[in-house]
Formats: C-alpha cells, sequence, structure tokens
C-alpha cells in the first residue's frame, strides 16, 4: 500500500457504519501506549502529529476548515495544508510559531489508544521535555534528514534515556527533501547508532518518513522501496507497553488513602505500581515490616452501588461478604486491600509482597533535573514527594551536573534551571523506595519549595548510601540529661528574628543578663562572635546565608546538649531555614522568638545607617529592600517593639522560656 | 499476563487522581454539569472511595437555564450516589434576571464565570474537580491535571507546575486553589464507551426523540419552556433531535437525528464530521483564542 494523501479526504473507519457493535468491541479491547515526540523547532515534529492525527481520522471537518483557512493566513507551507496548526495551541505560540509547552494529543487506530506528549525541542525547555518523557513507554526521535544528527538529537536521546524509555524510534523525516536517498539515511543511522552505543543505548528503530507528505506512517512508501518496514503506525501498535513489564515485578502498591465507611471495614486504597496480587497473598506493609494477608481486594462492581447493611448483627466478615471484589489485581489497576489482621498501615506506607519487599533509607546518591527559574540551594529543605510519601529533604553540593550537549561532566556548586546533575539527597525520616531503572514508582520523586509550593526539581534515585548506618554514633556516659541536670535548667534555643534593625541584639542581650542574673547558664550566639570565626569564610549570597543558619543551627544544637540556653540574634529571613534549625531539636527545645518591627519603623531608626546605604544601592541583598523577609506565622513569642520597651520585651520572653508567663 | 485495555488503564489512572485530591486537599468539591463528561467523573468518584460514598459535595454552578431533564437527573444522581448536591446561582445575576436572549456574552460570564468563583469562595473548597478533557479544545490540551489557581482564580499557562509520571503537587497557599481534571487523557469516543460499557445514567437528550425546535442562526434549538422568545414568523417545529453536548439550553444547538441507543449515538458521533464544541457558543467569542482568554479569567 501507498500513501498518496495530500488532498484532504475526511475517511472513517468502515466498521463504523457497517457494524457499530463490532467497533466497540475492538475498541473495548484496545490497549494503550504513551509516546513522546522530540525535535527542534524545524524538524517537522508539529506536522507529524498532525499527520497521524489526520490519518487516523481525528480531525474533524470544522477543525479542518479552521485549518485551512489558518493554513492559507499563517502557514508555512504555501497552499498546502500545515498540519503544524492543529497542534500549536496557545495563542502566545500561535505567534510565535513554536511549541512553547508539553501538549498531550490522542488517536485511536484499530489496536491501540495512543497519548502523544508534544515536547518542544529548544534547550531552555529540557524541562518540559523531561515532563513528557517521565509517562512515555516510547519516545520518537525527530531528524531533519538534511542535516544528520545534531546537537539536539544528543540531547533529546540522552533525556530519554535518562527517564528510562527503552523503546526509541529514530524517525528521519523530510526524506523528500533528500530524494528518498537510502544513502542518506544509512549515513544518519550509522552515526547514530555511534553516538547511541556511547551513552549506553542499547537498541533503537530507524524508519525514513515525511511528516508532510506522509510516507511510511501509515502505509510503506513506493518512494522507498528500499525500506522494508515496519512503518511508523505498525511499530506504535505493536511494541510493548510499560505497564505490561511492570505486571511482571514483585508487587507493590503506595497506600493513597484509608478507607474506613464504618466499624466493619478497613481499606487501603492506591494504584498498584508493580507486580499482582491475590487473595490469601502474605504481603508486608513498608517501612514498619508488619506482615499480614490480603483478605479482600475490594473494587465496585460496574454500579459502583454502596453494600446495603440489612442484618442487625453485622460483622466484619459478614460486610466483607457484601462489598463487591476481586481475586486479582495488576500493576496499573486502582484497588483497596483489606488486610486479614489489625495492622497499622497509612497514607505514605507501601505494601508489598512479604518476601522481597523494597527497603527504607533516608540518605540516597540522585540524578535531579532542576526545573524553576530559582536555582537549587544546597542545604535548604524541600518537600520531597515519592509516591505517596512526603518527606522534608535536602540536597548536597551536587557531585556534577551534566552538559545535556556533549555528556561532558562539570562541576558545579548548585542547580540552575534546565539543568540535569548528579547529588546526594537526605531526607528527615527513611522513605520506601527502590531503584528508578526498577521501579519508576518507587525511584522516581519531585521536590516542592517550601515557600511557593512550585515544582522545582524532578529526581531519579539511583541508590541509597548505607553512610548513615556506618556512623556510629560514640556511646557517652555523660549525656545530654546529665549535663542538663548538673545545671538544674532545661536547655533551649531563644531564635530571635527580625528585621535588621528591629532590636533583635538589644533585647538579647537584655534577656541574657535577666538570665545570667538568675544563675542559668547562658550563651548568645550573635553576627559578630560567629561571622568573625566560624563562618568566615561566608559571604552574603543566598546560599551563604542558608549555610550560616545551618551552622549557626549545629552550634546551638551542640551547646543545648552542654545543657545551655542559647540565644541567637540573627535576621534569619527564610522560614525554611528556621525550620531547619528547629528540626534539628528535640521538641519544645527551639523557640522561635518574632522581633516584629515594621520596616518603615525599622528604617527610621537606622542604627548602623545600613537602610540609607541599601537604599541607594551601595548595600546590595538588604533584607526589607531588596532580599524579602518571610515572617513567622506561628511563633511561640511575638514582640510588638511598637508597643512595649526593650525591659518589657526581655521580662516576657524570660517568663514565657521558664514557665511563668 | 493479560495487558489492561485503555479504557481499563483511563479508569485506574482516573481514580488515582481524585484519591490524591482528597488525600492532600483540605476541603474538595467535585463540579457536577450533568453532561456525559460529569457523569464519568462521578462514577469514578464513586469507584474510588467504594464502599464508602465519595467524601465530598457535589456543586452545581446553576444558570437557571439549563433544560428541565437535566435538573431531574442531577437531583437524581446526587441521590444515588449518597453526595451532597449543592447548588448556586449567582444573586447578582439572578436579581439582574441575566439571560442568554438579552444579555449575550455577559450570561456566560455572570452565571458560569462569576457564579463559580463566588461559589468556591463562598465554601472555601481549595480543589475542585472539573470533567474539562484535553481532546476539547486546543487550550486545554496544555493545561495540567492538577491546574493551580491564584486566590483570584486566574490561570497563567505559562507558569504551570511540571507534571511527572502520576505525581501530582497539591501544595498551596492559604486562598489558592487548584482545579483537578481527572478525565483529561479521555476522549470522547472513551467516555461514551465507558458510559456503554457500565451502563452510566445519562441525560435522555443525548438521545434523538421528536422535540419542539426553532432554527436560529443556523443552529436547531430546543424550545424547553415557555421563557423563550419566539421572534416573529417563528413558530416550534417538532423534529427528530439530539444533542452532542449540554449547556444552557437556548445556547445549545441540537442535531438531527434518529439514534435512539447509546450505539446509535456513537456510530454517529464517529460518522459525524464536526466536533463537538461546534454546538456551542462560547468557543467562537475573542477568535481562535477564546478558552484560553476565559479561563485566563477564572472560567473552568
Amino acid at each position: 500500500m501507498t500513501t498518496e494523501t495530500n488532498e484532504p479526504v475526511y475517511v472513517v473507519d468502515e466498521l463504523i457504519a457497517k457494524d457499530i457493535d463490532a467497533y466497540l468491541d475492538q475498541h473495548q479491547h484496545k490497549t494503550m501506549l504513551r509516546f513522546i515526540t522530540c525535535g527542534s523547532v524545524d524538524d517537522g515534529k508539529s506536522t507529524l502529529i498532525g499527520r497521524l492525527l489526520y490519518d487516523s481520522k481525528m480531525i474533524f471537518e470544522d477543525q479542518l476548515d479552521a485549518l485551512q483557512s489558518d493554513s492559507k493566513k499563517v502557514g508555512t507551507q504555501g497552499q498546502e495544508i500545515d498540519f503544524a496548526l492543529l497542534v500549536d495551541g496557545l495563542a502566545a505560540e500561535r505567534e510565535q510559531g513554536i511549541t512553547i509547552d508539553v501538549a498531550y494529543r490522542f488517536f485511536n487506530t484499530e489496536k491501540r489508544k495512543f497519548i502523544v506528549a508534544d515536547c518542544p525541542g529548544h534547550e531552555q525547555y529540557t524541562r518540559n521535555m523531561v515532563t513528557g518523557a517521565s509517562g512515555a513507554d516510547l519516545a520518537v526521535i525527530l531528524i531533519d534528514a538534511r542535516k544528520g544528527v545534531l546537537v539536539q538529537t544528543r540531547r533529546h536521546s540522552y533525556l530519554c534515556h535518562l527517564l528510562g524509555i527503552r523503546n526509541l524510534v529514530l524517525a528521519v523525516n523530510k526524506m523528500d527533501l533528500v530524494d528518498y536517498s537510502q544513502e542518506v539515511f544509512d549515513k544518519i543511522v550509522a552515526d547514530y547508532a555511534e553516538f547511541a552505543r556511547s551513552i549506553g543505548i542499547t537498541a533503537f528503530t530507524p524508519m525514513p518518513i515525511s511528516g508532510f507528505k506522509g510516507d511510511n506512517i501509515t502505509g510503506l512508501s513506493a518512494n522507498t522501496p528500499w525500506y522494508k518496514g515496519p512503518t511508523l503506525v505498525e511499530h506504535l501498535e505493536t511494541v510493548e507497553v510499560n505497564s505490561a513489564d511492570d505486571a511482571q515485578k514483585p508487587f507493590r502498591m503506595p497506600v493513597q488513602w484509608v478507607n474506613r465507611p464504618n466499624l466493619y471495614f478497613r481499606g487501603f486504597s492506591g494504584l498498584i505500581a508493580t507486580g499482582k496480587v491475590k487473595v490469601g497473598d502474605a504481603v508486608r506493609v513498608l517501612p514498619s515490616g508488619k506482615t499480614s494477608t490480603v483478605a479482600k481486594i475490594a473494587v465496585a462492581d460496574d454500579k459502583a452501588a454502596l453494600p446495603q447493611i440489612i442484618d442487625s448483627d453485622i460483622t466484619t466478615d459478614k460486610y466483607l461478604d457484601l462489598v463487591h471484589g476481586k481475586d486479582e489485581a495488576v500493576a496499573g489497576e486502582s484497588v483497596t486491600i483489606c488486610f486479614a489482621d489489625e495492622v497499622d498501615c497509612s497514607r505514605g506506607n507501601v505494601i508489598a509482597i512479604a518476601d522481597n519487599p523494597p527497603q527504607a533509607a533516608d540518605q540516597f546518591e540522585t540524578t535531579i533535573v532542576w526545573m524553576a527559574d530559582e536555582p537549587l540551594h544546597v542545604g535548604r529543605a524541600y518537600w520531597l514527594k515519592l509516591g505517596t510519601q512526603m518527606v522534608s529533604a535536602t540536597v548536597h553540593q551536587p557531585k556534577y551536573a551534566v552538559n545535556v550537549n556533549t555528556m561532558d561532566h562539570i562541576a558545579v556548586k548548585t542547580l540552575e534551571l534546565n539543568a540535569i546533575g548528579v547529588a546526594q539527597i537526605v531526607t528527615d525520616k527513611p522513605i520506601v523506595f527502590e531503584s528508578y531503572q526498577d521501579n519508576r514508582t518507587l525511584g522516581g520523586f519531585i521536590l516542592i519549595d517550601k515557600m511557593t509550593n512550585g515544582t522545582v526539581a524532578a529526581g531519579m534515585i539511583q541508590f541509597s548510601l548505607r553512610r548513615s548506618q556506618n556512623v556510629h554514633w560514640q556511646a557517652v556516659d555523660i549525656g545530654r540529661d546529665a549535663h542538663a541536670g548538673l545545671k538544674n535548667q532545661k536547655p533551649a534555643v531563644l531564635w530571635f528574628t527580625g528585621l535588621s534593625g528591629s532590636g533583635k541584639s538589644t533585647i538579647a542581650n537584655l534577656v541574657e543578663k535577666k538570665l545570667h542574673r538568675m544563675n542559668r547558664h547562658t550563651f548568645l550566639l550573635d553576627g559578630d562572635n560567629v561571622r568573625h570565626g566560624l563562618n568566615k569564610d561566608l559571604g552574603f549570597t543566598e546560599a551563604d546565608r542558608i549555610e550560616n543558619i545551618r551552622r549557626v543551627g549545629e552550634v546551638s544544637k551542640l551547646m543545648t546538649d552542654a545543657g545551655l540556653i542559647v540565644i541567637t540574634a540573627f535576621i534569619s529571613p527564610f522560614k525554611a531555614d528556621r525550620d531547619m534549625v528547629r528540626a534539628m531539636l528535640p521538641e519544645g527545645e527551639f523557640l522561635e522568638v518574632f522581633i516584629d518591627t515594621p520596616l518603615s519603623v525599622a528604617e527610621e531608626r537606622d542604627v548602623k545607617g545600613l537602610y540609607k546605604k541599601a537604599r541607594s544601592g551601595e548595600l546590595k541583598n538588604f533584607t526589607g529592600i531588596d532580599s524579602p523577609y518571610e515572617a513567622p506565622v506561628n511563633p511561640e513569642i511575638r514582640i510588638d517593639t511598637t508597643a512595649i520597651t526593650p525591659d518589657e520585651a526581655a521580662t516576657l520572653i524570660v517568663d514565657t522560656l521558664l514557665g511563668d508567663a | 499476563m493479560k495487558t489492561l485495555t485503555h479504557l481499563e488503564r483511563l479508569e485506574a489512572e482516573s481514580i488515582h487522581i481524585i484519591r490524591e485530591v482528597v488525600a492532600e486537599a483540605e476541603k474538595p468539591v467535585m463540579l457536577y454539569s450533568v453532561g456525559k463528561d460529569s457523569a464519568v467523573m462521578l462514577h469514578l468518584a464513586r469507584k474510588a472511595f467504594y464502599p464508602s460514598p465519595p467524601p465530598f459535595p457535589l456543586l452545581h454552578v446553576d444558570t437557571t437555564w439549563k433544560f428541565r431533564a437535566m435538573y431531574e437527573l442531577r437531583d437524581r444522581m446526587a441521590e444515588l450516589s449518597g453526595m451532597d448536591l449543592l447548588v448556586y446561582h449567582n444573586p447578582e445575576a439572578m436579581e439582574k434576571g441575566i439571560n442568554p436572549f438579552d444579555h449575550g456574552p455577559l450570561h456566560t460570564d455572570m452565571w458560569k464565570t462569576e457564579g463559580l468563583k463566588q461559589a468556591l469562595d463562598k465554601y472555601g473548597f481549595d480543589a475542585a474537580f472539573g470533567g474539562a478533557r484535553r481532546d476539547e479544545e486546543k487550550s486545554r490540551a496544555k493545561e495540567r491535571i492538577f491546574s493551580f489557581r491564584t486566590a483570584s482564580h486566574g490561570w497563567d499557562p505559562k507558569n504551570q507546575r511540571p507534571e511527572l509520571w502520576n505525581l501530582y503537587n497539591a501544595r498551596k497557599n492559604k486562598g489558592e486553589s487548584i482545579r483537578v481534571f481527572p478525565i483529561s487523557n479521555w476522549t470522547e469516543l472513551d467516555i461514551w464507551q465507558y458510559i456503554h460499557l457500565n451502563d452510566i445514567p445519562i441525560v435522555p437528550l443525548y438521545f434523538a426523540e421528536e422535540r419542539p425546535t426553532v432554527e436560529r442562526d443556523g443552529m436547531l434549538l430546543m424550545v424547553d419552556d415557555d421563557r423563550f422568545p419566539l421572534q416573529p414568523g417563528e413558530t416550534p417545529v417538532m423534529r427528530s433531535v439530539r444533542f452532542r453536548t449540554l449547556g444552557c439550553y437556548p445556547l445549545t444547538g441540537a442535531v438531527e437525528s434518529k439514534a435512539k441507543t447509546l450505539p446509535e449515538v456513537i456510530q454517529e458521533t464517529l460518522l459525524t464530521t464536526t466536533s463537538e464544541r461546534q454546538g456551542r457558543a462560547i468557543d467562537k467569542d475573542a477568535g481562535g483564542a477564546g478558552m484560553e482568554v476565559k479561563k485566563q479569567q477564572g472560567y473552568f
């Protein structure tokens, strides 16, 4: 069969008209494949997708009318149909003539439903490509036959490989513009094979196509008699999907929600990530490690009607009999599992096959793709979401970043937008995980900024670091309780925060004097005694400010271990950093003291003349002027300096600390 | 081992999305418009929490101009699912008597866009499920499944959160909210097929029947009640018609049809060469970018 499809003709599947029931039966049994198309702006990516939609009859007459009139107005193909216009969605990008975000398209063939993630090709949009690739079973890498393997071809291939896509199609496009030359095609394939090997890609499927003319898309083209197939669509219809592969792996299900409609039912809902589960299987709840047996796999029937309790002496067993369920479920299904025993289990836990469970750890080697304008802050706490687990996590300084064009490793201090790097991550408590290579669900994570709540990075766990188990604490006989007991006091950190000139140091000093008079053992840490010694290597960039606070936090912690009452006076403008210190200390030992002085008041006082310098631009990154101050939401103590005197404030703080307030 | 079919996967993924919202949002709600997409979304919610009823209410942002058959099904489905039904009318639109005959685009703006914002603010919902699909319209093809809205309900298409794997970020600050589209990846055919397979109740208007209609501006409109102002020379004519989408009856065009069963409707849908939204006036406002602009203003 050859393609000759330059004339727009809308043809529907004959079966629809002839026998709709047979057609529906066929559609009902289709499988689903997700794939992405990658290529640079001129590789004809949108045109190829437009062509796939068109050839599979997913374009309607009114859309076609609009397309034809748009093609004449803004199209780049003269009088011919510009399929790219079908795909370029947002107004801004239609004006610019480029695709700027991930767009999802749908089409069907007789065998499958397809979801296409259309990903932009240029470098600044690495994050979009990674997004599109994350859910894909297959990637179509487009090459312009006139240009051959380019830098962006390498970049796209690397990213697809990184995200674990095993099925790669090398679509050598625009064959019509090189006279369908086999020589050109073979040369490109050989070049690509060499590169692919170098980054660990072991297999790919090359094919000569023309998205614009329709060669080798749905039918083998007469223009390339030397190519024996398959066509692009044939290949898409037959390649194995990820979910089939996932079903072969050991059973794992992250728990999303505990379903408890009444006293007789307690089920754990989730989407099965890998493997299969049967009623009667021995399972294990992670991270606790408790085991039980699957008593029921609850799924609603087609009507989703709720069980009706009519029996007055209802029991758990009787109720379970009323609930609709199935004997077995596999990867990709959403189910609700009931155990035979009362075992603790909640959101964030993972249910796994008992004899082959995943591990939990709190330190990992990861590959991170940075996706936010604001760069990674090494040492700052982010939310990490993996499966249904949400924990606080910090990223170490990256070991290296990868130049996505050359694959070279570069030494870096942080990760900027679209950078890909390898770095260690430490979480505040152990999470259940597997390497990304083994399990996308338990190995892939996102990082969320705690202030903006934006998704700032995607990451993949390579392996856990056993270091936490190797650093053994030196057992000491004199513990923190002994230290504090001798001093006859409860250790604590009074963490002052507030704008420059708000009165932190003044009040902190008064507090220490009062405590000293009461025979309390104290120590005051402030900018002067820290910046000149311990932290003299640090400047005032955002990263250095975070490190400054981290070190002050660690020192404070050691001092509380020694039994002291520590008073600190730092602007500490970022909530995430103050929370980081709070998390270092035992519950109740961190008291946030918010010296609440309005900016206008602090600026008017301007004791050290700093605001004047900041306003004139002489001083950069000055809190309150050109750097934000994130006020505490629920501080233990709030001092309104416009309402009370420093001495009254100090008394209030001491009373609160000693529990007399 | 058997590979899941596309409908089984779509169902499981939608259920996963709905559960994530319930686990992470403080006060979710499901926007229920009584159309076929809403019918599927509601069915998925019932399956997601079985044997519990879905732990959130249904919200119908009403314009008072829906087809009567829609109100009947709405009340029946709320009853059947064991969920609370909240019906919201924009009091200002009510007072001014805003209607599709006299007020044009203002009708949609006040009843639906403003009404929705008011209803979400009134109840303090921080997550709202909507039945939009990516295959419906070009700007929807790029919208995330978890679509973040500012405190004033604005949507910024250039600043969407990346969505990877099936990890959804539902975190937000006070006052901000998310719109969640659990059936983003379903196509019109998937919706019909799922309704068929699960025998989901839908409004009878989707099936052909003799109905009183007038032809106006190239659209066949149904005279659903006596508020329909007939123009000079217009008399309702009985025609065998059905609807491909349902909205306010004076804004929704019918198609002439004989399809009385679901397979016949599907057959007709697939053989038809005009896309679904063509029967609605809303997309034609503001040229090709109509829906995108409306969404930035807070329309669902």
